[in-house]
């Protein structure tokens, strides 16, 4: 937070480790856009953290705590690294350090199902680790530097400098899991016990998908991405909304919905790289860079929010199934009102962050006139809608025949429920937010975006 | 203004559901409250012409603003008024019944909704408070938990939120083009040349749509009847004054304060519109006359008269304007009047549809003195307030030079007298063929709760018609409204 406070007034930062100048150096860089995303995790694991206490202090979880804390503070490390690096190298090793943990947290529960899930993740996300590995190789065979701001400078093309790009952002995007290449997260997330899914979800994914923002933007700068890479990017990004939401339309286990959910709603990010890359106006460039951040955030806490909330029901009725979700309104007041509040942060309705980050994001689609996305943001609202208001209509209905609910801690409740808030909250003070991304953010687009 | 009823239902929410006591008596004081409110600031604004003004920046490039206009402060007045006395109703309906925290929570909130939609100072204002009333509508239509509530309330989210999605294109677009929009500055689009003309054309039709949903016009009325299902309170809350008449005040804002009505009168956009509100009018005539069930015929009537403002506001004639202004709040009273009576009838004898009715005038007199009188003010008897709106509407549908319209008027009249009189020939001539069964015993006819708010809103309907050349009523308001405007002569 302090660092949020110096990043508001100075603008950039950087600092090497170890008295090592670029080239060889590990490097560490803070701008505006890191220290949103470490707010971000700071924000999410405290909360998470002290949801978890409670979590795991039940007997049915217990020998699942000593696994917990160690991996799940080791990941939480990693992933402020990741957003502090600032050459391509270490972020591969961080990445991986990533992958690893969160990969092994999938699978803490110990049933069959959550193995086969976290060894599916773990085998992407290694994949995913190796192309962008490779891409790495090349740019260094290529260039012989591995700083980004370094090779933000270089700006020679040709064939090599493209596969590194390519192989870099098939990497990260299986990471990230954009469609089509979301195939391993319902079955990881659903999976996973709540606070391991509300990390994966709302600062997991993300930690690649920053990754991504920085090749594209630090490294490459326009130079080497093609506006045709950046519409595949886009039309992808487009049918990931439309197929993760129809998708989570058609579940009936809660946090399988969440979990596909997610991919929808990560398919909005990537409509920034159409956008960056074929707006000519700087202005709405930086709109829709704003927008695509913005969401994230918003994202991260609503999905977050969700999953714990899915926990406490989880915790009260034994089961995820939609239909056990009858009658919490009267007995889980609180949880059914984080429910309604995350979800309204993700259908993008006023005033929360999920409808600042669309607003934004629609007034740039328009002002670049390509008109093919606003799909997206329309079509995805409806059927966030819908998934979210399948949830909530079960929790109206009083059913009889479900005994409910068992006892569930009054913090985590409340945890869940902050998140929530937060979500919402944000939209009411965005001004700030988008101050720290469009006047402080940076070097990501200081190179050849910003006025 | 906005906290008087939004914290009055959040506190509600966490009541226990047995404290009744507590929480009629925070309803009533929360909706008294304001009703206070609302005429000191009516008093500011028309007799020392101060304008409350309250704004904060969103950092989106536009601004979170709050306003109270004339216009503004008519729909508040309606709203405020209305919610007091169906507030007061709603306690003795549900008296006794489930789930009551709830429902006067999202009560509140919904009325929450309302106020800020009336005292939207943008158009984006306006769109976040319209998202928020469908959100909190929904639960108050499944509020029975029945399988019919739950298919009626998917029913009403589908058409609601896709309308939603509508407008906040239309409401992104024309702030693309044309930076934010307040109501002030009326004409700010006529500066745009005429190169953005067709898109202004595509946005205003996105715009009426997203907004005719609420609105009901015809073919987007679906969601209406089938909503239905909801506790009388709530129908009557929905249709006279929050969901539909947030839609019909919408489209006002709109025509007047965003596009200005003699610009998009020049674009050709309202003729259009009214042939489109004419339609509605007929329709739901037409259709409010086959139907059995009284809270469908009044449903159908809604989707009908609702039109009506539609209607003054796409034909450029002061007098229509008034007539528009003026039935936004005329349609409000009478319509809650006879939602109150039909709620009546179904909980203390009840009888829903129609036909049962023969002779219930005699077993409850005051309830069938009051939909009688509102239903007289529907079909537009003078010196009724339905009268008043009408005879503007064709007044300025002359003036305005489209004298079709007023074949319309009388059409739909004729069709309005033909829904409604038979039912009150029934109730009060039809001799009744049985025994009365009593569902809830009470000294008078029904809980004085239940009977005064009826009372005082047909007195209003009444009196609105009587004395409408003052200048505090409704019609004195509506044309200090298009004084304001510049409009009326």
């Amino acid at each position: 937070m302090i660092l949020t406070g110096h990043i508001y007034r100075d603008g950039a930062r950087r600092l090497n480790l170890g008295g090592w100048t670029e080239p060889l150096g590990i490097g560490l860089y803070v701008d505006g856009l890191s220290v949103l995303f470490i707010f971000l995790t700071g924000i999410v694991g405290l909360l998470v953290s002290i949801y978890s206490v409670l979590f795991f202090t039940r007997e049915k979880n217990q020998d699942q705590a000593r696994h917990f804390w160690p991996l799940w503070l080791f990941l939480w490390g990693s992933l402020n690294s990741i957003f502090f690096i600032s050459d391509i190298f270490n972020a591969y090793v961080v990445m991986e350090l990533v992958s690893i943990s969160a990969a092994a947290l999938t699978a803490l529960s110990g049933t069959s199902v959550s193995l086969v899930a976290a060894l599916r993740y773990f085998l992407v996300a290694m994949a995913g680790s190796m192309a962008f590995l490779l891409g790495v190789g090349f740019l260094y065979a290529q260039t012989g530097l591995l700083d980004m701001y370094l090779l933000g400078a270089v700006t020679s093309k040709g064939p090599l400098m493209a596969l590194a790009l390519g192989l870099m952002s098939v990497g990260l995007i299986m990471k990230t899991a954009l469609f089509p290449f979301h195939f391993w997260l319902p079955s990881a997330h659903g999976e996973a016990p709540a606070p391991v899914s509300a990390i994966l979800s709302a600062l997991v994914i993300k930690g690649s998908f920053y990754v991504l923002l920085r090749i594209w933007l630090t490294v490459f700068q326009g130079s080497t991405a093609t506006p045709e890479a950046a519409v595949l990017v886009g039309f992808f990004g487009v049918a990931a909304v439309i197929w993760g939401s129809y998708q989570a339309i058609i579940q009936t286990r809660l946090k399988l919905i969440i979990a596909y959910s997610s991919v929808g709603q990560i398919g909005y990010l990537f409509l920034l790289f159409p956008l960056t890359f074929m707006t000519p106006d700087p202005a709405w460039k930086i709109e829709a860079w704003t927008a695509c951040v913005f969401q994230t955030i918003s994202h991260g806490l609503a999905k977050a929010a969700l999953f714990l909330a899915a926990g406490n029901l989880i915790q009260a009725t034994g089961t995820d199934n939609l239909k056990s979700m009858r009658n919490i309104a009267d007995r889980l007041p609180m949880t059914t009102f984080t429910l309604a509040l995350a979800g309204v942060s993700l259908m993008g309705l006023p005033p929360s962050g999920g409808f600042v980050a669309k607003w934004m994001l629609l007034q740039s689609i328009l002002a670049s006139g390509q008109w093919w996305l606003a799909a997206a943001p329309i079509l995805g609202g409806l059927l966030t809608a819908a998934y979210i208001f399948r949830i909530l209509s079960q929790t109206f209905v009083s059913d009889d025949q479900i005994s409910c609910c068992g006892p569930v801690s009054f913090i985590m409740e409340k945890s869940a429920m902050l998140l929530a808030l937060l979500s919402i909250l944000i939209g009411f003070r965005s001004k700030e937010v988008i101050f720290l991304l469009s006047e402080r953010v940076c070097h990501a687009i200081q190179g050849g975006i910003t006025p | 203004m906005l906290s008087s009823s939004f914290f009055t239902g959040l506190i509600i929410f966490f009541l226990k559901e047995q404290s009744t006591r507590l929480r009629t008596a925070l309803n009533l004081v929360g909706a008294a409250f304001k009703v206070i409110a609302v005429h000191y600031m009516a008093y500011r604004l028309l007799v020392l012409d101060h304008i409350h003004q309250a704004s904060f920046s969103m950092g989106l490039g536009f601004d979170f603003v709050l306003r109270v206009d004339f216009l503004s402060l008519m729909f508040l007045a309606l709203s405020s008024n209305l919610w007091l006395v169906t507030t007061l109703y709603a306690v003795g309906y549900l008296e006794g019944s489930p789930n009551r925290s709830r429902f006067f929570g999202f009560f509140s909130l919904c009325v929450t909704a309302c106020t800020g939609i009336a005292m939207a100072g943008n158009l984006i204002t306006f769109f976040i408070f319209y998202e928020f009333l469908t959100l909190v509508t929904y639960p108050l239509v499944v509020h029975r938990e029945t399988k019919v509530a739950l298919e009626a309330g998917r029913t009403y989210l589908w058409y609601t939120i896709l309308g939603g999605a509508l407008l906040f294109l239309g409401v992104v677009w024309l702030q693309v083009i044309a930076g934010p929009l307040e109501f002030v500055d009326t004409g700010a689009l006529e500066a745009l040349g005429p190169d953005q003309h067709n898109i202004l054309r595509i946005i205003f039709l996105i715009l009426i749509m997203g907004l005719g949903v609420k609105a009901a016009l015809v073919p987007l009325h679906g969601w209406l009847p089938v909503a239905m299902v909801a506790p009388a309170p709530v129908s009557a809350l929905l249709h006279a004054v929050a969901v539909v008449k947030a839609g019909a005040f919408g489209i006002v804002r709109v025509v007047f304060d965003v596009f200005g009505r003699d610009f998009a009168g020049f674009l050709g956009l309202l003729a259009p519109l009214a042939v489109a509100a004419s339609f509605t009018i007929i329709y739901g005539s037409l259709r409010a006359l086959s139907q059995n069930d009284l809270k469908k015929r009044l449903a159908y009537s809604t989707v009908s008269q609702i039109s009506y403002i539609t209607l003054g506001a796409a034909v450029i004639a002061s007098f229509s304007t008034v007539g528009a202004i003026v039935h936004l709040v005329h349609q409000g009273i009478m319509k809650v009047t006879l939602f109150f009576c039909a709620g009546n009838f179904a909980e203390i004898l009840g009888l829903h549809n129609i036909r049962d009715l023969k002779g219930v005038g005699r077993r409850m007199p005051v309830t069938a003195i009051m939909f009688t009188v509102a239903a007289f003010g529907m079909i537009g008897i003078p010196p009724m307030a339905g009268f008043v709106s009408k005879w503007y509407l064709g007044l300025g549908s002359l003036h305005g030079g489209s004298g079709w319209i007023v074949g319309v008027l009388v059409t739909s009249s004729l069709l309005n007298a033909a829904y409604f009189l038979p039912v009150v020939h029934s109730i009060w001539f039809e001799p009744s063929g049985r025994e009365w069964k009593t569902i809830r015993p009470s000294r008078l006819e029904a809980p004085w709760m239940l009977l005064v708010p009826p009372i005082f809103t047909a007195a209003a309907a009444l009196f609105a018609g009587l004395f409408a050349y003052w200048n505090w009523s409704p019609l004195g308001l509506a044309r200090q409204i298009a004084l304001g405007m510049g409009v009326y002569p």
